[in-house]
């Protein structure tokens, strides 16, 4: 079978990444490729067009680098996301200063219709229609069209360069299997981008040990693999000796 | 004599919002006060809440001993999960939004309007610049069965936030049906706000007063339990 490739560190796997991509960017609190973006981020690629939902906050503490900071150092061309703004006016934010002064672009779409852009990419479908934002400043200028009665707006899919993604478990043969809540954007973006670089959090196991009825993204999308060194980024917070036993259900 | 007047907390506006979920129900649950709410409802209630992020059939908010930071709401807070929960992706859990299968979306906002219009993604007029922060809101409005409100009743400076029109950009053109302020509980039924309760010491004259529309009177005005 087709086997990806396994890199040994975080700036292998990004080494060759060029400026100007777009690049898929998955996490909602938990998920995100922290360490595949601060390994980009010492790479130095800019002119990115990113696509996430939000575009990070304050930055971390412990030195780990997410879009905001890419953002900051003038390194993003574009950013397309369900939070462009903060929802409380009161506080500041680099994207709307940057983007009223012109040095950077931003796209503002509905969460599921932004998972919904690039699950339709990696799909196949160039466009479809949804009931998200009609009647709102969102939907103007883009195709309308009534079926059965109601009215939908076109939006078009998105197909990217690149995506990061993070899971917590991978075989050698590029299975993925994600932990909990930590799924979200992640299986959708990882069939949304032409190379797929992927940062794990529990050892690489064989191929086989994966049941393959409980794979979430098949080998067949991953480009490269990475396991997170012990010295890395790892959920914020996260509980200490990961197990196969969702804490917390009761 | 008068009563003292009491407004509510946001913690009083969660719990009165978990009393008016019907049994069975399947209910998302926004960022802000909204996410309080799965932690004041009775188990009898057999609720279903579901997140953006994908989470379905989560508990109330976690207490240290019970935190995983993979498990959360939409407000990136860490949840408990009831047995039977089951987690999906970002597309398939807005497909789950789009195809209805929400009763209802309990959602922030900073004007709502007798239209059922609401807004909660942008806090100004100016030309559309895309930035703003909407989130999931337009996908949850545009589908499922009811959008109830969550806010306090005027901002800050005392300016009313249910109005005849929206004066912001709107989240959706219609859709809400109930709005549970600091103050009052309102339906909003057939382009008109109908006060159904309010907050102790209140007076429907006084609610009136804080509000930007006309306020029909509910012939069974009660006084929100506290």
């Amino acid at each position: 079978m087709r086997q990806p490739i396994v890199c040994a560190t975080m700036s292998e796997a990004v080494a060759d990444i060029p400026d100007d991509i777009t690049l898929l960017v998955p996490g909602f609190g938990p998920g995100l490729p922290f360490n595949l973006l601060t390994a980009l981020y010492d790479q130095g690629a800019r002119g990115l067009t990113t696509v996430s939902n939000g575009v990070g906050g304050a930055p971390a503490a412990d030195g780990r680098k997410g879009l905001g900071e890419f953002v900051e150092a003038g390194r993003v061309k574009k950013v397309i996301a369900a939070f462009t703004a903060p929802t409380h006016p009161s506080r500041g934010s680099i994207v709307v200063d940057m983007v009223r002064g012109g040095t950077l672009e931003a796209e503002l779409v509905p969460q599921g219709t932004l998972a919904e852009r690039v699950r339709a990419g990696g799909a196949g479908i160039p466009a479809f229609y949804t009931p998200a934002s009609v009647g709102t400043l969102l939907a103007e200028g883009k195709e309308h069209r009534e079926f059965d009665g109601e009215t939908y707006v076109m939006e078009r899919a998105i197909f990217a360069d690149y995506a990061f993604i993070r899971a917590w478990r991978a075989d050698t043969a590029g299975n993925l299997v994600y932990r909990m809540a930590a799924r979200n954007f992640n299986p959708v973006f990882a069939m949304g981008a032409r190379h797929v670089i992927v940062e794990v959090e529990q050892p690489i196991v064989p191929a086989g040990e994966i049941p393959p009825d409980q794979v979430h993204t098949p080998g067949i999308y991953v480009e490269r693999l990475v396991q997170i060194p012990p010295d890395g980024y790892f959920s914020s917070g996260r509980m200490p000796a990961a197990t196969t036993e969702p804490r917390g259900s009761r | 004599m008068t009563a003292a007047q009491r407004r509510l907390t946001r913690e009083l506006i969660a719990a009165t919002i978990a009393r008016r979920l019907e049994r069975g129900w399947i209910v998302n649950l926004g960022v802000g006060m909204p996410t309080l709410v799965s932690s004041y409802v009775h188990p009898k209630q057999d609720l279903t809440f579901t997140s953006e992020n994908g989470v379905i059939g989560y508990a109330g908010l976690a207490d240290e001993s019970e935190m995983d930071q993979d498990i959360v709401n939409a407000g990136v807070q860490p949840v408990t999960l009831h047995p039977g929960a089951s987690i999906v992706h970002h597309a398939d859990s807005f497909a789950l939004v789009r195809r209805g299968m929400n009763d209802v979306t309990v959602l922030g906002a900073y004007e709502v309007a007798i239209d059922g219009s609401f807004a909660n993604w942008r806090t100004s007029t100016e030309p559309f610049d895309q930035l703003g922060g909407i989130g999931g809101a337009m996908d949850l409005a545009a589908r499922c069965k009811q959008v109830w409100i969550a806010m306090d009743h005027t901002t800050r400076d005392g300016s009313p936030r249910l109005l005849e029109h929206c004066t912001l950009p709107v989240t959706a053109p219609r859709g809400v049906t109930l709005v549970v302020t600091d103050v009052a509980v309102v339906a909003v039924r057939d382009g008109r706000f109908v006060l159904e309760e309010h907050a102790p010491g209140f007076t429907p004259q006084q609610i009136q007063a804080m509000t930007g529309a006309r306020l029909e009177i509910s012939r069974d005005l009660s006084e929100i339990q506290i």
